[in-house]
């Protein structure tokens, strides 16, 4: 089975100082990695160098494209880039606002995507705007809205619908969940769940809550100071961490 | 007069912006930087198009100008007549007389032909401006043709309004290839941007000059389910009687009174001329006195 993404020999820094460094693993069709660490671990550093937002030193960043199979997306040219990231990828920011149009409509926010790849009939881009508020709940009464309009829980859902509409098989997602109160967070986590699922999604979180990587995460990956001190499945790695970070970590967990 | 080079700007400049201009020409729809001078006259007010027009103009040139479509408003009387002074070129305010024409929110209802140049003042050349703030980002989608974001602009409008509410500055696509904003002229002229003339476009604060070529093809962006439509007021001039033009409203009195008159003066003028009297017009003869 080929690898959705391979991952080899990572490293991003910033003048003398490491942003992540010697980071490889291979990602398989729907699964879902976690990368958890403390504040500044380089974790999302990792996930910008995956997604194109940065450019690594060195390393590569290999994608099953559709058409060509596996391909570097590091030395990949631009427009071919930025068609996989409003096509096969999405990006789920941490704070809405930086992956929406707040002064758009929350149907024009979902229908950006599908008009980016040549969407040319209102009535369909409607349709499937509509389609996917309501899987994402947000009801069609609030299509019109601008996201200013929305809560913050519901701002995160539509930044999710926007994401998801053009079908993408590999999703990253920067910290979905920080910021929400957690009923809101459980919902969402909920819906996320669910979705990728039913989609067959893989995805990459970057979280620093490890109840979300408990719930969402196939695999998981500790970063420490930029560098990855211990994978494993997440139960295993959180159940019996090896590493002195790791149990820090799972033991800084309040338990309520 | 001899005190300014011809055209008021000096030649090292003009020879910059006729560099700018053919490069515009060259990739119709692409805007081309350029060193904008100050000019004497506030910016907003077509300090662009008189950069662009003293670039082309000749002696041998007639020129005109129209503000909204009007020979006679202080915008255009005061370009023509800057020109007048430092360039000493004959002025018109007949379309088919004139070489060069500069322009303010209107294409001439008479057709140009290929050796006429229409010069428009723009004042935000870039189409994606309201939509992605970043002029980096912005040329970064021009260059990479990546034009989803104008639909949202039309998606909303539609989502909003019922239609597309868009009524000027409407986006067109230019042979193909880039997007490009026609300065705020009314949709109802946006089938005229292919024409004969040649079309050059300047902005003097944004430092922008794009141009149209002749006969290049130019499509007005739109929804499969909801086509590009003209517009106009659904009337006839009232003091020519012309059904084909666009109209500007009148508030006459304060008891409802109101006309509808054609917005290209040369043009009403050029029929009523001719004989052609609208529903409230007088025969020319008595309407001068």
């Amino acid at each position: 089975m080929t690898p959705l993404l391979q991952v080899e020999n990572i490293a991003k820094h910033y003048g003398a100082r490491i942003g992540c460094t010697d980071v490889s693993f291979d990602l398989y069709p729907g699964e879902v990695m976690g990368i958890v660490g403390e504040s500044g671990s380089g974790k999302s550093t990792l996930l910008n160098c995956l997604a194109g937002h940065l450019t690594p030193d060195h390393g590569a960043v290999r994608f099953d494209t559709r058409a060509d199979g596996l391909r570097d997306t590091v030395t990949m040219s631009e427009p071919e880039r930025r068609m996989l990231g409003r096509t096969d990828w999405a990006f789920v920011h941490q704070h809405a606002r930086d992956g929406l149009r707040m002064n758009v409509s929350a149907g024009g926010n979902v229908g950006e995507r599908l008009m980016a790849v040549n969407a040319r009939h209102y009535g369909d881009i409607r349709a499937s705007a509509i389609d996917w508020l309501g899987r994402v709940e947000i009801t069609e009464d609030r299509i019109d809205d601008r996201p200013t309009a929305f809560s913050g829980g519901m701002q995160q859902r539509l930044q999710i619908a926007r994401n998801l509409v053009t079908g993408p098989r590999l999703v990253f997602m920067d910290e979905p969940t920080g910021g929400l109160d957690v009923s809101v967070q459980a919902r969402l986590l909920d819906l996320l769940r669910g979705l990728v699922r039913e989609m067959n999604l893989s995805a990459i979180i970057v979280t620093h809550d490890l109840a979300v990587v408990r719930l969402l995460a196939d695999r998981l990956m500790v970063m420490k100071d930029g560098h990855v001190i211990e994978t494993g499945l997440t139960d295993q790695v959180l159940d019996d961490p090896q590493h002195a970070y790791t149990q820090l970590l799972v033991s800084s967990v309040l338990q309520v | 007069m001899s005190a300014y080079n011809f055209a008021y700007l000096d030649e090292q400049t003009k020879r910059m912006i006729r560099r700018a201009i053919l490069k515009g020409l060259a990739i119709p729809g692409y805007q081309v930087p350029f060193a904008s001078r100050e000019m004497p006259m506030p910016y907003g007010w077509g300090t662009g198009g008189v950069q662009v027009s003293a670039a082309v103009l000749t002696p041998d040139d007639t020129f005109k100008v129209i503000d909204q479509g009007a020979d006679d408003t202080t915008n255009a009387v005061s370009i023509r007549r800057f020109f007048e002074t430092t360039a000493g070129v004959a002025v018109t305010e007949a379309t088919t007389e004139a070489s060069v024409i500069q322009t303010r929110h209107r294409i001439p209802e008479q057709d140009l032909r290929c050796d006429q140049i229409l010069v428009y003042q723009v004042p935000i050349p870039e189409p994606l401006r309201f939509l992605e703030p970043s002029e980096v980002e912005t040329r970064k989608m021009h260059s990479l043709e990546e034009y989803g974001l104008m639909h949202v602009k039309l998606y909303e409008d539609i989502s909003q309004h019922g239609d597309i509410a868009t009524a000027y500055a409407y986006p067109v696509k230019v042979e193909g290839r880039y997007v490009m904003d026609p300065s705020p002229i009314p949709k109802f002229d946006n089938p005229k941007l292919e024409m004969a003339g040649i079309q050059l476009f300047g902005a003097g604060r944004e430092q922008r000059i794009y141009a149209i070529p002749p006969y290049t093809q130019v499509v007005s962006l739109d929804f499969e389910d909801y086509p590009f439509q003209p517009t106009k007021a659904d009337h006839a001039c009232d003091l020519c009687g012309a059904d084909d033009s666009y109209l500007d409203e009148l508030i006459m009195d304060d008891a409802g009174g109101r006309m509808f008159m054609c917005s290209d003066t040369d043009y009403c003028s050029t029929r009523r001329k001719q004989g052609h009297v609208g529903a409230q017009g007088a025969p020319l003869a008595e309407d001068a006195a």
